[in-house]
């Protein structure tokens, strides 16, 4: 017998289940087919502007930077802005999101684009969330050429692009803009959701931003 | 380093008496229990929280089966590989033989309780297979050839001098005038060395908090971005984890992961939330060549349809330790498992058996404290209690125990003998109190009096005295 | 007449059930149970054929002396409108576990349900069932209050005791650190497991001397006992009461420790 249908089988076994089973077979289709949502905190139950207001100052609770601009046009300036205050060489690596084709780059005569996967040797990445969620200051990030993944974990500075129409109340909310984009059931290589930089509280429990990941993690919210 | 919990009350005394433990275990205290408490205040949903969570689990765990059928299949569709493993020795297997396969050399690891509970290390070791640890926790104790003595909190056992101690004795690199006095010159320090090991590696480990059947979902929660170096560097990603990690849609997710990091650290998220999804895709300019998973069983099959179920609803967030006076005295290590605190109590005699663990229920004073922050509503003093009656059913309690419990209840079921031993007994130890009401040591009572003195009882029994005034009144009274 | 309009008919009449270690050790406890409930308009009995609640070979997991050490409690107090303990773990028991040693056996387990809905925690009982506010005592003593893990966290004893000493007049209460974390008691878990009980208990009176009171209280003697024990062989001289002595105005025995100055 196989791994499988021994596991399995056991499992049955346990649970006394035998037979065409159609109770519990139709428990498990509509709840899959239904996907309840259960709790979700009030917290985030605001109007659109509050929510972004939410999201801003969560992210902020949690170690984040959070910038706000006017239009796709100021990102490559405000990126400039950060590096430099972060006394920072003017490089970022960066994917191929269409969103950021147009960000003013052409204004920033002195920064450096380097364009896809980073091989750990850079400094600064920017990315463009999918979305944010208000509830807990949380970015939502997906896996593919326009934003690869490695640009959120290997530069020591991640610069997150994020629309504000995006900035969405719960991760519930989040669940529904992907199933909208992909179909439902079906997910990206990876959906990171991102909340501050990185830390780890493994020595003492004394808790130190920037672990293995980002040391630092700084939002530009787009209205 | 050997496993053994039978030594558990010998391994608790050794502890006691260990300073730098000691020092070490108030971080426990400090550092989770009022961020917790914060956390869960600062939502006013967290207990209907907590409760649906567990009905997410419960409803699960009925139909665990069907749900792995379709977890499976979603995996498959993303073009991944599961793998099914009845025990740890399948599982270990499984995992070098997919390693062997990728002709690894390394493997980097993210933080696994799972591959702790299959002794995955010293297996990839033995066949000429590195496995590096990326998690600092996890770096520290591997450096030390030690096992984790907390589920979140690897490390939690030691203090910064000591860090830096093994890291001066492994880094040979390190310059002598080099600062590592501060956890954060640490921190750096395991940064650096562990940056290049991602990029050498052949394989990345991980475990799972979740498995989404949905959507054939694998979600690891960590603040250190170390397991998604791990499992995104690596050509490979092998993710080994039990069957009990299944939920069923990305809503029920949302649902614990709200409990989760709030019950784990008092974070209202963990940093990085990651779910994983099949391998690379065509387009895909980073990410494992290939995405398989273990799922293993080692013995939590048989704990279904029985009064042990309710633990499988563990997510493993370390609250119960955390708050567990037993835990915060001894610390983990002195369990001799791989799993601690109350849960491990409980957890433990179901995958080893209760012959060789049968200490670890019994050590618990039953303060209830583990179940009143646990996420999942887990009665563990409940189920502690379950393993003591198979132990007493198997005549496994130790004999002085079983002795002197069957001689009390043959006195406290029969009230007219029990009224007449203590009218004779209670009189006698308040004589002996003497002026000073109190008992320095008590031949048949070392284990109270070694540490404490016993206050002398004040003589005549409540019953006795009790009657004598009633009749005094009935008397008065004609 | 239904049950209730014979509850309002006459003085509720209350079982007490002293628990073994009141019984046995502190018979000053029940004296003060049972003034404080007749204070508060009930009618109290002590059946003779009391012992113990089981919670000893219970938690050893011998099931089947416990099953049978519940039904003669059963038998003895089902007649009472109400069972009062002063202990919060043995309340704990008679309330909350009874019922579950039954399990499957349909006349007795609802015969236990019945009688564990009218089982009760001395104080608890006095304020949310007799809706005692003031016992009328009076004590001048800074006294410190620490909360036994059963009657806490099983029966949601807290603010109770609390309520009910701030109405002693002359008392303060001065809260310890951690006054809800466990003494290390556990019944049979400080003998089995003495040293660590005792690591336990020595952070305990740490956080009892710290407080500055000198005197505590809880609900529970055999927690009093494990602190007074300890205080005892530090050389402390904190007074060890049950809270209901106080509750009741009797502290005129001498204290389960401490020089009572
Ligand atoms: S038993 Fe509960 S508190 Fe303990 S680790 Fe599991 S989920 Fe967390």
């Amino acid at each position: 017998m196989s791994g499988r249908d021994t596991v399995l089988g056991k499992i049955r076994a346990s649970m006394r289940v035998s037979g065409p089973d159609a109770e519990r077979k139709a428990a498990v289709a509509s709840r899959l087919r239904d996907t309840p949502t259960g709790v979700i905190p009030a917290r985030a139950d605001l109007p659109a502007a509050g929510q972004q207001e939410l999201f801003c100052a969560m992210a902020a609770q949690f170690g984040a930077s959070v910038a706000r601009v006017n239009d796709y046009r100021e990102v490559a300036a405000e990126v400039s802005a950060y590096l430099r205050a972060h006394n920072l060489p003017a490089e970022i690596r960066i994917g191929a999101d269409p969103r950021l084709k147009d960000a003013g780059w052409d204004l920033e005569k002195n920064l450096e684009l380097r364009h896809g996967a980073s091989d750990g040797g850079d400094l600064a990445g920017v990315s463009h969330a999918m979305a944010g969620i208000a509830e807990t200051g949380t970015l939502a990030l997906l896996s593919g050429p326009d934003n690869p993944t490695t640009i959120n974990f290997l530069p020591e500075h991640h610069i997150v692009v994020l629309r504000e129409s995006d900035i969405k109340g719960d991760m519930e909310s989040v669940w529904a803009m992907l199933r909208e984009q992909k179909g439902k059931g079906v997910m990206p290589r990876a959906l990171n959701l991102v909340t501050g930089p990185s830390r780890s509280g493994d020595i003492e429990q004394t808790i130190i931003l920037g672990a293995h990941g980002p040391r630092a993690l700084h939002i530009v919210v787009v209205a | 380093m050997q496993l053994a919990a039978k030594h558990f009350k010998a391994s608790a005394s050794k502890a006691l008496l260990d300073a730098q433990l000691q020092k070490a275990l108030g971080n426990v205290e400090k550092g989770f229990i009022g961020k917790r408490q914060k956390a869960a205040d600062a939502l006013p949903e967290f207990d209907a929280l907590r409760d649906n969570a567990r009905d997410i689990k419960n409803h699960v765990l009925a139909h665990l089966d069907l749900y792995l059928e379709e977890y499976e299949r979603n995996v498959v569709a993303a073009g991944g590989h599961v793998h099914w493993a009845e025990t740890a020795e399948d599982a270990r297997r499984i995992v070098l033989d997919i390693c062997q396969k990728a002709n690894a050399r390394t493997v980097t690891k993210g933080k696994s309780m799972i591959t702790e509970e299959i002794a995955l290390n010293d297996h990839l070791t033995a066949n000429g297979i590195e496995p590096v640890e990326t998690d600092l926790g996890e770096y520290i104790i591997q450096l030390r050839g030690e096992y984790p003595s907390h589920i979140i909190a690897p490390a939690v056992h030691l203090n910064k001098d000591q860090v830096e101690g093994d890291f001066r004795r492994v880094h040979t690199h390190l310059p002598e005038g080099r600062d590592l006095s501060e956890p954060v010159a640490l921190l750096s320090e395991a940064r650096e060395v562990l940056r290049k090991r991602y990029f050498a590696a052949d394989v990345g480990i991980t475990g799972a908090n979740f498995l989404i059947a949905e959507t054939g979902t694998s979600v690891i929660v960590t603040n250190e971005g170390n397991g998604d170096l791990t499992q995104t560097l690596g050509k490979v990603h092998v993710v080994v984890a039990s069957i009990e990690k299944i939920v069923p849609t990305l809503e029920d997710t949302a649902q614990i992961l709200r409990v989760l990091a709030r019950s784990a650290t008092g974070q209202d998220m963990s940093v990085y939330t990651t779910f994983s999804t099949g391998p690379k895709r065509p387009d895909d300019p980073d990410g494992p060549g290939e995405y398989h998973v273990v799922l293993l069983d080692n013995g939590r099959s048989a704990m279904l349809g029985t009064e042990y179920q309710d633990m499988l609803r563990c997510i493993r967030c370390g609250a119960c330790m955390n708050h567990c006076p037993v835990y915060h005295a001894v610390g983990g290590h002195a369990y001799g498992s791989v799993y601690p605190g109350p849960m491990g109590a409980v957890l433990t005699p179901s995958l080893n058996g209760i012959e060789e663990t049968g200490q670890l229920p019994n050590a618990s004073t039953f303060c209830g404290r583990c179940e009143a922050v646990c996420p999942m509503r887990i009665p563990l003093p409940k189920m502690m209690r379950h393993w003591r009656e198979r132990e007493f059913e198997r005549n496994l309690t130790p004999l002085t125990s079983r002795y002197g419990i069957r001689a009390w209840a043959f006195f406290a079921k029969r009230p007219r003998l029990y009224r007449l031993a203590v009218s004779f007994g209670m009189p006698v130890l308040s004589l002996l109190g003497g002026k000073s009401r109190r008992l320095h040591s008590l031949p048949f009572a070392g284990g109270w009096t070694r540490h404490r003195d016993l206050p002398a009882p004040e003589g005549r029994t409540f019953l006795q005295e009790w009657a004598q005034r009633e009749a005094l009144k009935q008397g008065s009274g004609h | 007449m239904t049950s209730s309009e014979t509850r309002v008919a006459r003085q509720p009449r209350v079982g007490l059930f002293a628990t073994c270690l009141v019984d046995l050790f502190r018979p000053s406890v029940g004296f003060a149970s049972v003034k404080l409930l007749q204070d508060a308009g009930c009618e109290v009995h002590v059946p003779v054929a009391q012992t113990c609640c089981g919670q000893p070979t219970y938690n050893t997991g011998d099931r089947a002396d416990t099953r049978e050490i519940a039904e003669q409690v059963i038998e003895a107090f089902e007649g009472f409108d109400f069972i009062v303990a002063p202990s919060g773990s043995c309340a704990a028991m008679l309330k909350k576990h009874y019922p579950g040693l039954f399990k499957g056996n349909a006349d007795w387990e609802d015969r236990a349900q019945r009688f564990s809905d009218k089982c009760h925690e001395l104080v608890s009982f006095l304020a949310d069932v007799m809706m005692v506010r003031d016992t009328g005592a009076a004590l001048s003593a800074r006294v410190t209050y620490h909360d036994s893990c059963s009657g806490l966290r099983e029966l949601g004893v807290q603010q109770q005791p609390r309520k009910l000493l701030a109405n002693v007049g002359g008392l303060e209460l001065h809260e310890m650190k951690d006054s809800d974390v466990c003494c290390g008691f556990g019944g049979t878990f400080c003998v089995k497991y003495s040293d660590i009980s005792n690591a336990i208990v020595t952070k305990k009176v740490g956080n009892i001397d710290a407080s500055g009171a000198d005197m505590l209280l809880a609900g529970d003697v055999g927690c009093l006992m494990n602190m007074a024990g300890k205080l005892k062989r530090l050389g402390s001289d904190v007074e060890v009461r049950h809270v209901a002595e106080v509750l009741a105005g009797m502290t005129d025995q001498p204290p389960i420790a401490g020089s009572g100055k």
